[in-house]
Order: structure tokens, then C-alpha cells, then sequence
């Protein structure tokens, strides 16, 4: 894999309403029970689906008008719990090239950024005026756009968060930091010689 | 460390800082890397496709938890799956050269508890795993978090990691703990007084007499569930009771080395006078046993409490109708008298000896509810022969609790461990997501070790302070 800049992401969007939706919710344990990340997108929101589907009502994700969605759209604090990693590969797996939320929990959010999947945030009244339009059109547009800080859906344009480091991670390409970390080894080297446990004190 | 006080999250940071990236984060010196089954095996493929080596084998250590069976433990494992994932970390320790603490070498156990046991986890450290309860590691005064696995391939190939700064809020437990009121029954209060969002870029640095007072393992039960507060980084100050318990383990530095560790240690804990960017006073004294209702650790109730009114005009209204709505509860109902299904004692948050020891208080000379189905899972293979050399196996057996081999098993069931239907489990560990306990409409109370024996035994949440020496009132289970 080779890192490329992240910069802009335009496609159809997938809402998923609801705060605090936590990563055993996108990718059940179950099926973390492999040796490669290939087909895990399969299990995406399995149990949520499932549920849905028993119900007669249809998950966002199994939705046939949003089949080609590349932004999901979320609430508050998206991806609590478990570090896995699993969730934000599934996500990606599955077409998503960025996701826009009220919040992001912070291992979710670093795993996303790791594998060159923007999340930005946006106010509660902008991730509704946004839902309004993609919930109207289901081939309605969504444009996550780094370079100037916006989220634009037909008919709304809004700004976008995300810290700094992060954005000028994608936009540079270099969201992939093991090449960046082994640049300059002598220089890890050096701090772990000062450490009085490294050294057997 | 001298000048300004600082806190031991700064001083850590700025000990283990290598250099400051292009993009403003900072690269960070990983002092302790721990490695499981789960979130490894693509890292190691990635290595591999790049042609690059573990850089710093002897700071890294591998154990086997999440998937092993905890029943039949014999190799091949039942389960296909399990045994290809458990040979790929072996294959991977061996080519890197990796200590790997598997099944046969009496030390595996669930990553979390074998760190600290075998004297791995030490103050002052870096500490990452591929584990979002790597928090847990800060009850001896580390900076210690989970990453996902692209970060484990980085620290793999770099022994460092890229950080952004944190904040730190300061938050003092003071107070007695009323009998029946736990470590567990602590970091729940927390987590509800502070919800489940508001540790993000926040480290937990936690204090006050109360902490002071714990032991390591109930401070590694309150450092645990600090992620469950979205805080990803949880600690306390080393003190007499952390170099106490480190002394003589098996990687701990011996003799004179250990002492000037300790010096090392205490300089490494915050100063007197530092700056904290927020604080939070919590009175242990009017701590409950506490239980979780709903479907995030964030929904807690006192055990002698009702359930909240979704409709009462609080906030998030419909994240509360939708836990009421798949918990099958009702606005206002008491947590006690809540019919369980499943006990489980087990999980890196309760399955150490001390928690084991208060259930088995609970459980000696009672009988598990003829309708729940109830199991211990020691945290490691330490553990499991600690207590047996104790008794505490016979004493679960003979009230009706199975007695399992060590690993992480029913805290979110990726052996064959695992609540069926619409079970409702009493369970130790740190979850209560849906389906988190491996079926899609199970049910979890997080709840201490002694009240998911007491709950076991009655068969229903009861208030375990009413079931210990002294208590006056009987338990609604205790005439069972």
C-alpha cells in the first residue's frame, strides 16, 4: 500500500443516525476471527442489519440506491469501544472514502486517518442540514473537501473539522507514518539510550 | 526533573519524544510493545511485504487470549479458525524473535494481566498493544493505550509511534469505600457522572485517598475502564504499593538496579503543584454498588436504584429509548430483582486473584441459581494455579460455577464462550455493547466480581451488601 493524498472526496452518502455507535457494533467479534482484512466488509454491521432486515426495515448499508455511497454521514462519538481496526478497514472496504460526524472516538479516529480514511467533524445543526439533503436525494452528492475545510451536500455547504496534523497527514500523502518513523532511526535510537529502563538502570 | 511541576503524563511524554513530525505530532519512543492474536497477523504481513524487521524484539511480547477455547485446550483447537490465528502469531513470534507466552508456558494469559504479573509493566513506561484496554497498564503509572493494527505495524517496524499532545484531567476519589463497594463500583460511578464521550483527548490521571488506598489490581480494574470514558490513556502515581508489587517479579529490575528504579519511579510521578486542564471531585463515600442498565457503560444505576425515564427531559433521549427498547426494560423499573441467565467472572477489568477471592467470599457455601448458567475464566495461567493453590476452584465448583482455563472468553466471546438469544449475563467485564457477549440480542450488567457471584447465586441483581459479614438485612437471594 502507498500513501497518496486524501484531499477530496465527492460521492452518494449513507446516513447512520444515532450517538455512540461503537466498533463491536461495526464489526461484530466474531468476525475478527481471521488472519487478513480480506471480505470483512461483508460483516459490516452484520448483527444491526440483520436485525433490521428481521424487522422488515432496511439497514443503510443494504440499501440498494446507495449501493455506490462513498461518505457515511454519523452522529456523536462514532466508533467507541474496541480498538479494532477491523471497523474502519470494513468501512473503507465497502467504498467509503470519508465519513463526516458530530464526533469520532479517538482509537477509531487514529486507526481511520492510519489507513488514509478521512473523518471530519461537523456542528449537530450542519449533520442534519446534511442528512436532510443526502435523506431527499439518494443520489445526491456529498463533497468532503480538506483543502477548505467544507462539507457540501446540493444546496448546503458547511465547514469541516479536523485537526491539523491529521489533515495535512492525507493531504501530504503521508498518512502512512512507518516510512516517516524509520526516517531518522539513529534519532530513536538515541532517546531510548537515555532511558534509565532500557539501560537496566 | 526539576523547574516546573509538571505532570507524569508531561514528564513521560517529553522523556520518550524522538522528534516533531512534518505534520506537527510528535514521534514517541515505545518502551513496552505487547502483542495478541488478534490485531497482529496483518501488521506482520505488512512487514513482511515491505521487507522490514521487528526493530526491537526484546521490548516486544506476545500471549495468546482473545481466541483461546477455554475448556478443551489441547492443540489442534477445535476450532479451525483459532488455530490457524494461534499458529500465525506463532510463526510470526518465531521469525521475529518474539517471546511468545503460549499455552504450554504457564505465563499466558489475557495481555493485560501478564504484563503487570510477570513484572513487564513498569512506571515510567511507553506502553501500546493492539488493544484498547491497554489503559490498564497505567495503574503503575505509565502511558500506556490501545492503537489499531496499522499502528502495530508501525510500532513493529519503528518502536515508536506518532502522538498528538493530550490533555489531562485530574480526577480525586476521596473517601471510604462502604463494605461491598468496589474498585468496579468506582470507575462505573465515573463513567457515568462523566458519560462515555468525555475523555476524548483527555489522559485520566486519578488520585485522592481512596486510590491511594488500593491495591494494583483494583487500580488496574479503575485504569481499565478508562477507554469505557473515552479516555485513552488512564494512570496513577507510582507509590510504595506499585514498587511493592513489581519487586522481585520476573522481569523487574533486581537488586541495587531496583532500587535506583525506584528513585527513577518516584521522580517520574507528578509534582506537587502541577497543572491540570480540568478536574473532577468524586465522594467514594456515597459510591453504590453499581450496575449498568443499558447498552454502553455510560448507563449505570445504583443497585438499589431504578432506571431512568428516557422521557424524563434529560439529554440523548433517544440513545435511552433505544437502550431501554433492546434491554426489554422499563422507565423507572429497580435494578435489583433483574433475572440473570449467565454469570461470568472473568475479563482484564475483574479476573485477577483479588477479585476471584472476593466472589468466592460470596459464593463459599451457597448454590448457583438452578436457572443460571455460571463460569469463572481466571485472567492468566498465574492466576488459575494461585487460586487453586488457595482453594478458591473448589469453592466455585462446589457452588455450580464451571472453573475454565485463562483467556479473555465471555467479555466478547470470539471462543465458543458466549450468551445465546436474548440471554441476560451478570458479567465482570467492561462491555455491555450489543451484542458484544456474542449473541446479537444478548444482554450484559457490568457489575463487581462479589455482585456477579451474589447475582449467580440468586439468580436476580441483588445489593451484595446485604450478603456480607455484618449485613443486616438478607439478600433476596439468600434464604434461596
Amino acid at each position: 500500500m502507498t500513501s497518496s493524498s486524501r484531499t477530496l472526496v465527492a460521492g452518494p452518502a449513507i446516513v447512520l443516525p444515532g450517538d455512540d455507535i461503537d466498533t463491536d457494533r461495526i464489526m461484530p467479534a466474531r468476525f475478527l476471527r481471521a488472519i487478513t482484512f480480506d471480505g470483512i466488509e461483508a460483516h459490516l454491521f452484520e448483527d444491526d442489519r440483520r436485525s433490521l432486515a428481521s424487522q422488515g426495515a432496511t439497514h443503510a448499508f443494504d440499501d440498494p440506491a446507495r449501493r455506490s455511497a462513498r461518505v457515511l454521514i454519523v452522529g456523536a462519538n462514532f466508533g467507541c469501544g474496541s480498538s479494532r481496526e477491523h471497523a474502519p478497514q470494513a468501512i473503507l472496504r465497502r467504498g467509503i472514502r470519508a465519513i463526516v460526524g458530530e464526533s469520532f472516538a479517538e482509537i477509531f479516529f487514529s486507526n481511520a486517518v492510519a489507513i488514509g480514511l478521512p473523518c471530519v467533524t461537523v456542528t449537530a445543526p450542519d449533520a442534519q442540514a446534511l442528512t436532510r439533503a443526502v435523506q431527499a436525494d439518494a443520489g445526491a452528492v456529498v463533497t468532503v473537501d480538506l483543502e477548505t475545510r467544507t462539507v457540501s451536500a446540493p444546496g448546503v455547504s458547511v465547514a469541516a473539522g479536523m485537526p491539523e496534523s491529521a489533515r495535512d497527514a492525507l493531504i501530504s500523502g503521508q498518512w502512512d507514518a512507518t516510512g516517516l518513523l524509520l526516517e531518522h532511526y539513529e534519532v530513536v535510537e538515541g532517546v531510548a539510550a537515555r532511558l534509565p529502563y532500557i539501560q537496566g538502570f | 526533573m526539576s523547574g516546573v511541576p509538571a505532570t507524569l503524563f508531561q514528564k513521560i511524554w517529553d522523556l520518550h519524544a524522538v522528534r516533531r513530525l512534518p505534520n506537527g505530532q510528535t514521534q514517541m519512543y515505545v518502551g513496552l510493545h505487547l502483542v495478541h492474536e488478534v490485531t497482529s497477523p496483518q501488521a506482520f504481513d505488512e512487514l513482511r511485504a515491505r521487507g522490514w524487521r521487528v526493530r526491537a524484539p526484546e521490548r516486544t511480547f506476545a500471549t495468546v487470549d482473545h481466541i483461546v477455547p477455554t475448556r478443551a485446550q489441547a492443540r489442534p483447537f477445535p476450532d479451525p479458525m483459532a488455530e490457524t490465528m494461534a499458529d500465525a502469531l506463532e510463526r510470526n513470534c518465531r521469525t521475529h524473535g518474539i517471546p511468545l507466552f503460549d499455552l504450554p508456558s504457564g505465563s499466558q494469559g489475557i495481555v493485560h494481566v501478564i504484563g503487570p504479573e510477570l513484572g513487564l509493566t513498569q512506571p515510567g513506561m511507553t506502553i501500546v498493544c493492539g488493544d484498547s484496554h491497554t489503559s490498564t497498564h497505567g495503574a503503575f503509572g505509565a502511558l500506556a493505550f490501545g492503537i489499531g493494527t496499522s499502528q502495530v505495524r508501525d510500532v513493529l517496524a519503528s518502536q515508536s509511534i506518532a502522538m498528538s499532545p493530550m490533555n489531562v484531567r485530574r480526577i480525586d476519589v476521596t473517601g471510604a469505600l462502604a463494605s461491598g463497594v468496589y474498585a468496579k463500583d468506582v470507575i462505573l460511578t465515573i463513567i457515568g457522572r462523566l458519560g462515555i464521550k468525555a475523555g476524548a483527548g483527555f489522559a485520566y490521571e486519578y488520585g485522592g485517598d481512596t486510590i491511594t488506598r488500593m491495591s494494583m489490581d483494583e487500580r488496574m480494574t479503575i485504569c481499565n475502564m478508562s477507554i469505557e470514558g473515552g479516555a485513552r490513556i488512564g494512570y496513577v502515581n507510582p507509590d510504595e504499593t506499585t514498587f511493592t508489587y513489581v519487586r522481585g517479579r520476573r522481569f523487574a529490575p533486581k537488586g541495587a538496579a531496583f532500587d535506583r528504579a525506584v528513585e527513577w519511579w518516584r521522580d517520574v510521578a507528578s509534582d506537587p503543584g502541577a497543572r491540570y486542564d480540568d478536574r473532577v471531585a468524586i465522594d467514594a463515600a456515597a459510591i453504590a454498588p453499581t450496575v449498568t442498565w443499558g447498552i454502553n457503560p455510560g448507563q449505570v444505576v445504583a443497585v438499589d436504584g431504578r432506571l431512568p425515564d428516557p422521557a424524563a427531559g434529560g439529554h440523548d433521549r433517544a440513545g435511552l429509548e433505544e437502550a431501554m427498547e433492546f434491554m426489554g426494560f422499563r422507565a423507572g423499573q429497580p435494578m435489583a430483582g433483574t433475572k440473570i441467565d449467565v454469570a461470568f467472572l472473568g475479563s482484564c477489568t475483574n479476573a485477577r486473584l483479588s477479585d476471584l477471592r472476593e466472589a468466592a467470599k460470596i459464593a463459599a457455601g451457597r448454590k448457583v441459581a438452578s436457572h443460571v448458567r455460571a463460569l469463572v475464566v481466571p485472567g492468566s495461567q498465574a492466576v488459575a494455579s494461585a487460586a487453586e493453590r488457595e482453594g478458591l476452584d473448589a469453592v466455585f465448583r462446589e457452588a455450580g460455577f464451571e472453573w475454565r482455563g485463562a483467556g479473555c472468553s465471555m467479555c466478547l466471546a470470539m471462543n465458543t464462550d458466549r450468551l445465546e438469544g436474548r440471554e441476560i449475563c451478570a458479567s465482570s467485564s467492561n462491555r455491555n455493547f450489543k451484542g458484544r457477549q456474542g449473541s446479537p440480542t444478548g444482554r450484559t450488567l457490568l457489575m463487581s466480581p462479589a455482585m456477579v457471584a451474589a447475582a449467580a447465586v440468586a439468580g436476580e441483581v441483588v445489593d451484595v451488601r446485604s450478603w456480607l459479614p455484618g449485613a443486616v438485612p438478607a439478600g433476596p437471594g439468600a434464604a434461596r
